[in-house]
């Protein structure tokens, strides 16, 4: 038996993590980035000339930070679940349980490899539309904290679906009836001022709407709530799923039984 | 000395259906040991919670003298596990599987064992290959050494050679002897009994989560089945004292005789002799595992 080195556990699964999607990265980052590209393309052709949101801003470079975030959010959200839900089919989940890595470990890999395949997706969003639409750049702290935030979250939301989830129906039915409604709704194509108020209010009960007006103000400096309380609310809702996540992983929930 | 495996009153029921009931079971290093059952027995249920997949309701288990709950990183670390499905990662090539693996157990630069487990496993060639693209017999030897890429004391083999060809079988097991040899404890579970009988130098014996039976391959074959006498006489009868030894029905002319020991042959001559009688075949059958496995199964 070998002494082990303090944290190799953890960097290799971190490792293996971003290997898996970088080896069908056509798949896992180009195809979200032509998605992308295609809302915008449609969006801008159809709605540039009729919708302006922001005074002063285009509705096309309006759209570049929305869409950029429900990118990073969504593959941020598959990173995890489809890596998890795989290795529990196929069984290969095994072979990060026989091994002595902690939930810590487990948690934080997985939650790392996802930010950085939602950052990678988002950063080739926007890199892409910029060819298209000059998008400035006013707090790049507050992108910066945002897409992190936003890519943790919703990697951490993607471990917790892949443990519950004991067939890619399930799973598919997480991301089409929870992920999606909840991106699509939060404020990625308008303004939540431009909705009713009875909207208005629910849109406040949306976390992903937090992400991306906070995500959108780093950009344009210009939101619908103020990007410190989108920074608070985003940032509890990621300690309250980490530690829901954490305990579920010590337990061994659907995975050691 | 402590034992590689110290189990004691381990019970584990899944709803309303038992699969371990007050287990306990000390299994020495360096030993061969089988533990033998059949399907639905509790064999992969146990290993399950040594290894950490699953949980006991009750009972505490240690590996090399480390508790699987309270000290699950030294016990995982003492255990190499090679599960009983075929399952694999198909993502990555072997080499990548196996540093993967390694890395997992917190050894970073292990390119070396890691070389040489696949050279003793006739893997090298296929080091680059993609894992989909391996045989099964080859994806299980890709499993049995991700199951030393730590290099543990202790090896536990749930069913190895399921579904798998007799070349491969055997290159198998006398990589297996020599880890013995080397001072790793072996567990194997198996469904061939004579591989466990040929192995192991003790058995234990699940049925309905108890263990049934716990001694020696020896004293298990010398304890539970005695010896068979199959002869064919000349001309005439099976004496009439000798009936009751009938194990079966006579077929074409030959009886199979149970005996309780070798002594006994002497007295079934001596029999013969006394009724005038000609033996022109005869075999003395050695008692096998699978002989005591099934009486045991049976009786209890």
């Amino acid at each position: 038996m070998n002494t082990s080195a303090p944290l190799a556990g953890f960097s290799t699964l971190f490792r293996k993590e971003i290997t898996r999607f970088w080896k069908v990265s056509f798949q896992t980052v180009l195809a979200p980035v032509l998605t992308a590209l295609l809302y915008l393309l449609i969006f801008s052709h159809v709605l540039e000339e009729h919708v302006q949101v922001y005074p002063g801003v285009r509705y096309t470079a309006f759209l570049v930070p929305g869409l950029a975030m429900m990118s990073l959010l969504q593959n941020s959200f598959a990173n995890s679940s489809s890596s998890l839900i795989q290795s529990k089919i196929t069984g290969n989940i095994i072979f990060v349980l026989l091994p002595p890595l902690s939930h810590f470990e487990f948690f934080a890999a997985y939650v790392l490899a996802s930010v950085v395949r939602g950052v990678m997706v988002g950063f080739g969003v926007f890199a892409i539309t910029a060819i298209f639409v000059p998008v400035p750049v006013q707090s790049p702290i507050w992108v910066l904290s945002f897409a992190l935030l936003g890519s943790a979250l919703l990697g951490t939301l993607g471990i917790i679906a892949g443990i519950w989830a004991e067939k890619f129906d399930q799973l598919a039915a997480f991301q089409n009836f929870i992920i999606v409604p909840l991106t699509f709704l939060s404020g990625v194509f308008y303004s939540m001022h431009s909705l009713p108020p009875f909207w208005q209010d629910v849109s406040h009960f949306n976390p992903f709407f937090y992400m991306i007006d906070g995500f959108r103000y780093g950009f344009f400096g210009v939101s619908d709530v103020s990007p410190r309380t989108s920074f608070v609310i985003v940032g509890g809702c990621l300690l309250a799923l980490s530690f829901t996540t954490l305990s579920l992983l010590k337990r061994g929930y659907k995975l050691r039984h | 000395m402590q034992p590689a495996i110290e189990i004691r009153g381990v019970s584990k029921a899944y709803g309303s259906v038992r699969a371990l009931a007050d287990i306990d079971l000390d299994i020495p290093e360096g030993e061969f040991f089988a533990l033998l059952g059949p399907n639905g027995a509790g064999k992969t249920t146990l290993i399950s919670i040594l290894a950490g997949l699953a949980r006991a309701d009750a009972g505490s288990l240690k590996v090399m003298g480390h508790d699987v709950s309270t000290d699950y990183r030294g016990a995982r670390r003492s255990l190499g596990v090679v599960p009983q499905e075929l399952v694999f990662d198909p993502f990555f090539t072997v080499r990548e599987t196996l540093q993967f693996q390694s890395g997992y157990f917190g050894l970073g630069r292990n390119n070396d064992w890691i070389d040489e487990v696949m050279a003793r496993l006739d893997l090298t060639n296929r080091a680059d290959f993609n894992m989909r693209a391996l045989s099964g017999g080859m994806k299980r030897r890709v499993l049995v050494a991700q199951a030393l890429v730590h290099k543990p004391p202790v090896i536990i083999l749930d069913e190895p050679t399921a579904g798998v060809d007799v070349e491969l079988r055997q290159g198998l097991w006398q990589f297996i002897r020599q880890l013995n040899g080397d001072g790793h404890t072996i567990v194997l579970t198996t469904h061939y009994l004579d591989e466990a009988e040929a192995l192991c130098s003790r058995v234990g014996m699940l049925k309905q989560g108890k263990l049934v039976a716990l001694d020696s391959t020896h004293n298990l074959l010398k304890g539970y089945s005695g010896a068979q006498l199959r002869l064919r006489l000349a001309h005439g009868a099976l004496p009439e004292a000798l009936v009751p030894l009938l194990a079966t029905a006579p077929t074409n002319g030959e009886y199979l005789l149970g005996l309780r020991d070798y002594a006994e042959v002497e007295t079934v001559l001596a029999e013969i002799r006394k009724s005038n009688l000609t033996v022109v075949f005869m075999e003395l059958e050695q008692p096998d595992l699978e002989e005591v496995f099934v009486e045991i199964m049976r009786r209890d």
